[in-house]
């Protein structure tokens, strides 16, 4: 039971919920106390030693389902007509050949539970549950099947072609034979749902945050739907991690001062201690974003981040400009993230991009926006169609905000070329970044909110 | 403890710790009604002395469960509601400080006394240091929920309330405390618990725990019971009321969970409501007076909006 054990653990790993070696053990000493009699009562010991929190718990449920429950193989006993047929042509001769192997002597008897069992021994010993990848899949089931004999099998019914009596037995033996390559086919395929069926899912998040946002024909709405989940998932991890409280009083250091001040109404007995406090900033992002063709995408994702870390981030504001600029707080309350970059380019309609004119209209209208704790956060690609840049409002802008912040959709490489003015903005940048990528973006935004914490 | 709890735990089975069916009887006798998997986390607990903990939405009985498990095992409650901000000094002891300072100034009266007849400087100080442990020491110390749990002798049941508001330096802090069931006061020693006790912490999914206090816990996740399980609860916590307003009561509420609102009204909310409506009267369910009572289970303006004009709608459908 300890390897059953050990297995279903790595099978709960492989569908994303952690184990610890630690928990592994107490996993056992559940075990140990409940038994292993009462299946409900089973899992249930097991569910509340190993699985964490609620989505855990739907996936031990399914793991736990797909791990323990054995189909009955249908290798059944043969019809009871049939046998009799059969048994009383010949009975002592029939089964002649298969005799020395105790598989066919299984697959003749029909033996489930058996076969069961030897499935399970043979799987152990051919590394079944190593399963990684669909393509191994048919290798697993031949070499499972060699594990358990079946070349054995095939000699027995060749042997007995070769005879006029054996006859019946070779085709009593090939179609159980064939039954059986189709249950291991169908447990291998189980395996495989169990080890590696959740590694794929990784594999191809991993995938995702490391795709283009700006590439040609746009992305794939399948995909999208799973960057969106993807960006949720970031933003949720990080604000997990920047969701300190506020206020740390520091036990240790005495605030003389205030102490001191609070002992004169006890005749200086210091009666009452003050403790020195430090205080957190939590942090203000503006976020500019150019939603032009080329960078909507990117916009979109970094909106959905911002948007994401509400518990975090004191107050965020979003403006959104082509040619003009509006804020679009409201249409992003609205509308929802997914929608509200469609319905910015409604409103603000398809106009040529002008940085001028954009950090202009900003500049006019909000830049009371801007104090010493708030970080400003543009997204575009600097490409101004030859307009004139404005590089004196830029200069106003990053002299108001703690942190200005570029991120530019365009490799490096392409910051001084052709229309783009980017290595122009970039003098009045804290960080001027190259971001095109779920990973990037991520990488960025925890930048911003470390530099809000005191280490 | 009431008399009624105690007469019916001589009723049920002797040992409501014998097993899980037991402990689904035992709960049940002081008013509690578990789902298998809760009875098989708290069985658990008890025999693998781990503490539990339990998530779920707000008013899924979480908190219940640590008291009426209190009720059931006859152990004294300890409580402690956790909170931004709370740290070592209000979760396990504290120097009582006021009155080492009022001792201070006692002392410092008579210490020409206790000192003039000491021959040499040497002499004097070793008085002093003979005085010095004296202010921390067990007259000292103000101990809170935590030391006073692990100070029962008899056992206890420890519940820590909202562990999510608490921060992640209290957090690690209670690492020690639910693993050894010990903590280290540096001027005192190691206090070690004789009887571990039975620890519930309970969490509203403010913010992800750490891993490592996740790990030392059997978690036990409550969701939102189906209608046959919320009709006995609502039976036995609410035992005047009919079974067909019950039923009535309950399959509304079980309908109102499938709309999108802001809070979806939990087990909690449908005992007060059905409370609400046996004070009322009420034989049955009727648009005018859902309408009038809405407000007990949806504690939202913006759903209690929502859901007005769909009540009639609403009580046909189920």
């Amino acid at each position: 039971m300890q390897h059953t054990l050990e297995e279903f653990i790595r099978a709960l790993r492989a569908v994303d919920v952690r184990v610890s070696p630690a928990e592994a053990i107490d996993a056992a000493r559940a075990c140990a106390v409940v038994g292993y009699a009462d299946r409900t009562l089973f899992k249930d010991a097991l569910c509340v030693s190993l699985a964490k929190s609620p989505d855990e718990v739907v996936r031990f449920d399914a793991t736990f389902e797909t791990f323990f429950t054995r189909e009955r193989l249908s290798t059944a006993p043969p019809e009871a007509g049939e046998r009799q047929g059969e048994d009383d042509s010949d009975p002592s001769q029939s089964d002649a050949g298969a005799e020395a192997s105790p598989l066919a002597q299984m697959l003749l008897k029909g033996d489930a539970a058996g076969l069961a069992q030897a499935m399970e021994e043979a799987a152990q010993r051919a590394g079944v549950a190593e399963i990684r990848l669909s393509t191994q899949r048919s290798r697993m089931t031949r070499r499972l099947l060699d594990e358990m004999g079946l070349a054995e099998i095939e000699q027995i019914i060749a042997a007995a072609r070769r005879q006029v009596e054996g006859r019946g037995l070779a085709e009593r033996l090939d179609a159980r034979r064939k039954a059986l390559v189709a249950e291991a086919q169908a447990f291998v395929d189980r395996q495989h749902s169990l080890y590696a069926a959740g590694s794929a899912k990784a594999l191809r998040e991993e995938m995702l945050a490391k795709k283009a946002l700006n590439a040609d024909g746009g992305i794939d709405p399948v995909d999208l739907a799973m960057m969106q989940a993807l960006v949720r998932k970031m933003a949720k991890r990080l604000a997990d991690r920047y969701s300190r409280r506020r206020r740390v009083a520091n036990r240790g250091h005495l605030d003389v001062r205030k102490t001191l001040r609070k002992s004169m109404a006890h005749g200086g007995v210091p009666f009452e201690i003050e403790w020195k406090r430090k205080k957190i900033d939590k942090p203000s992002i503006v976020a500019i974003c150019d939603v032009s063709k080329s960078v909507a995408a990117a916009a979109q994702f970094l909106l959905t981040f911002l948007y994401s870390l509400n518990e975090v981030v004191d107050r965020m504001d979003a403006f959104a400009f082509s040619g003009r600029l509006i804020p679009v707080n409201d249409i992003l309350d609205d509308y929802g993230v997914e929608n509200a970059i469609l319905k910015v380019l409604q409103t603000i309609g398809f106009q040529q991009t002008d940085y001028g004119r954009a950090l202009e209209d900003f500049c006019e209208q909000h830049l009371d926006r801007l104090d010493r704790h708030t970080t400003v956060i543009f997204l575009g690609d600097g490409r101004s169609n030859f307009a004139e840049p404005r590089l004196d409002l830029m200069h106003q802008i990053q002299q108001r905000s703690r942190a200005v912040i570029w991120l530019n959709p365009e490799p490096e490489s392409y910051w001084a070329q052709g229309d783009s003015v980017m290595h122009r903005y970039e003098r009045f940048c804290h960080v001027a970044k190259h971001c095109n990528t779920l990973g990037q973006l991520e990488r960025i935004v925890e930048d911003v909110l470390r530099t809000y914490v005191p280490h | 403890m009431t008399i009624s709890g105690t007469a019916a735990r001589d009723a049920s089975a002797a040992n409501p710790l014998s097993s899980v069916d037991a402990l689904i009887a035992g709960l049940g006798s002081v008013d509690y009604i578990a789902s298998r998997r809760i009875a098989t986390a708290l069985y658990m607990a008890v025999n693998l002395q781990k503490p539990v903990l339990v998530e779920g939405s707000a008013g899924v009985g979480k908190t219940e469960l640590a008291l009426s498990t209190a009720r059931l095992l006859g152990l004294p409650l300890i409580r402690m509601q956790c909170y931004e901000g709370l740290d070592e000094s209000k979760a396990l002891y504290e120097w009582k400080y006021g009155k080492q300072l009022l001792y201070t100034q006692i002392l410092k009266d008579r210490m020409g006394e206790t000192l003039a007849d000491a021959a040499t400087m040497d002499d004097a100080m070793d008085r002093l240091h003979g005085m010095g442990d004296l202010f921390f020491s067990e007259p000292f110390l103000e101990p809170r929920p935590l030391m006073r749990a692990l100070k029962e002798d008899g056992g206890c049941v420890l519940l820590i309330d909202e562990i999510d508001k608490s921060d992640e330096a209290f957090e690690a802090f209670l690492l020690e405390v639910l693993s050894a069931y010990q903590v280290s006061i540096p001027e005192l020693g190691v206090v070690v618990a004789k009887t571990p006790p039975l620890v519930f912490l309970t969490s509203n999914n403010v913010r992800d725990l750490g891993d490592a206090l996740k790990r030392r816990c059997l978690h036990l996740h409550i969701p939102l019971p189906e209608a046959a399980l919320e009709e006995k609860i609502v039976a036995t916590r609410v035992p005047d009321i009919e079974a067909t307003l019950t039923r009535e009561l309950v399959a509304f509420v079980q309908t109102l969970r499938t709309l999108d609102l802001r809070k979806s009204p939990s087990i909690s909310e449908t005992v007060d409501w059905a409370r609400a409506l046996v004070l009322l009267h009420a034989a049955s369910l009727d648009p005018a007076l859902v309408r009038d009572t809405l407000n007990v289970i949806l504690k939202f303006e913006q759903d209690i909006v929502a859901v007005e004009p769909q009540i009639v709608e609403l009580l046909a459908r189920r």
